[in-house]
């Protein structure tokens, strides 16, 4: 049994949610070059060349890449060998508040969704758990911008649908969102499940690398296959034209009820943020 | 090859700019997002002064971060602007100018835009850092309670910026993907 102090996970939660806001993961950022390079469209060019400058001057002087710093989604994976000693949730948010007050991140939480008033410190955390093997705990910090959540759609499928309708629907949910969450962007699709199910899985696969493709031979030609559509579209950077639409589809399915076919699509913009780190 | 302009924004230089014009715009504009418009359109139908002077003003749709020490501001780049959609119209007929933001804009907006003949401009999202270092001077000048999303009153000096759709309503989402998908053909 390995003791973990509610303390130390604050202080990581509050490093996690400065770094993350702060400084893009590396693939996100090789995508986004990669895909200047190979990008026909002159107007297209240019906005992925001031992407580019962008999180450079991010890096550079640490500060957030976007001002939307997001909702705090939190993902834990507890070793089932760890205790944590002091409330979990508490310590969570702790962090959240630490980090978005000490790190001069936005807050852009509302305690009530009807009344709307600001919590002035970004908490509380949207928290997930998972109960893993081992005795580590593992951190990841996820800020989630609304731009790109507010273009994200369910649809409950009938099985007869099949793939068709899942391929015509993630397209469709690309289409509606046109300019709007930042192209390009990551599509984070969940199929399978329940309806909640799908769509935390779509959010769990945002948190995929985006040059790697779906252990499961099958889904990984479908990411490919949906990406080429995608990028096809000629949405491109920004809705102004281009290529870039999307920088990756990363696709997550589980065992599902015999009459549903759950899909979810979480979109992400540019800006794909996740952080980790283990205790 | 950019366009400067100068905010205020007279309705001849408004003309003058079409739907995928480069431009960089320098001068004075406001900040101002979902809560800050919808105080402004309320105090409109209460027959009530504005705050701000909004005659060939520039509105930039955008709840910035807190400014580090040492900074103006912090990250600020547009947020989306079809939650402002239902409130727009109503500035436009009292001469605003200009909108920054990204995204699409409802029939009513562009409507409107033709009529009062007004600019919609796209910065580009998700550029916050860069975007940021345009603005050398940040004022809240109402709403201070509203934080992020208080009124600003920023000096700007070459933000860049496209014009997506003009005070024809010719529109930049519209022509972009249709020159991109014929392009080669
Ligand atoms: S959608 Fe992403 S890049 Fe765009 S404003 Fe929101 S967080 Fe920033």
């Amino acid at each position: 049994m390995k003791e973990i102090r509610a303390e130390q996970i604050t202080q990581v939660v509050r490093d996690l949610c400065i770094e993350a806001n702060c400084h893009l993961p590396g693939d996100i950022k090789t995508a986004i070059s990669q895909c200047r390079a190979c990008e026909p469209f002159p107007i297209a060019q240019t906005v992925l060349g001031k992407i580019e400058e962008n999180f450079t001057i991010a890096d550079q002087d640490n500060v957030p890449i976007c001002q939307d710093t997001g909702l705090a989604c939190v993902f834990l994976e507890i070793g089932q060998d760890v205790h944590i000693e002091g409330n979990l949730k508490d310590a969570v948010d702790e962090g959240v508040r630490r980090g978005y007050t000490e790190g001069y991140l936005r807050k852009s939480c509302v305690g009530d969704p009807i009344e709307r008033v600001n919590t002035k410190d970004n908490s509380p955390a949207v928290l997930y758990c998972d109960v893993i093997e081992g005795d580590q705990l593992k951190i990841t910090v996820a800020p989630k911008g609304f731009g790109s959540e507010n273009m994200s759609q369910i649809k409950m499928l009938k099985p007869s649908d099949g793939l068709q309708g899942v391929k015509d629907f993630i397209l469709k949910v690309v289409e509606d969102a046109g300019p709007n969450p930042c192209p390009p962007i990551v599509v984070g699709v969940g199929i399978g499940g329940t309806f909640d199910k799908a769509a935390l899985l779509a959010k769990k696969a945002l948190m995929r690398p985006v040059d790697q493709r779906s252990e499961k031979p099958f889904y990984a030609e479908l990411e490919q296959e949906l990406l080429e559509k995608i990028n096809g579209l000629g949405i491109g950077p920004q809705g102004f034209g281009g290529k870039t639409t999307a920088l990756a589809v990363n696709i997550e399915t589980l065992p599902t009820h015999i009459a549903g076919l759950p899909c979810a699509v979480n979109i992400n913009c540019h800006v794909t943020r996740h952080k980790s780190a283990v205790l | 090859m950019e366009k400067k302009i100068t905010s205020p924004l007279s309705e001849a230089e408004a003309r003058a700019l079409h739907c995928g014009d480069n431009v960089l715009i320098s001068g004075v504009i406001y900040t101002g997002r979902d809560a800050a418009h919808k105080r402004l359109v309320d105090l409109l139908k209460e027959g009530k002064e504005l705050p701000i002077d909004v005659k060939d003003a520039i509105i930039y749709y955008v709840g910035p971060a807190p400014a580090q020490p040492g900074q103006v501001i912090g990250s600020a780049g547009p947020t989306t602007s079809y939650r402002m959609d239902a409130y727009a119209p109503a500035l436009l007929d009292l001469g605003l100018r200009g909108m920054i933001g990204k995204g699409k804009r409802s029939p009513e907006v562009i409507a409107s835009m033709v009529k009062n003949k007004a600019v919609y401009f796209g910065a580009i999202g998700g550029a916050g850092a860069l975007l940021a270092k345009c603005i050398k001077k940040a004022e809240v000048i109402a709403y201070d309670d509203l934080g992020a999303e208080a009124i600003r009153r920023l000096e700007v000096e070459n933000l860049p910026a496209v014009v997506i759709i003009d005070s024809e309503g010719n529109n930049l989402y519209e022509t972009g993907r249709q020159d991109y998908l014929s392009m080669g053909k």
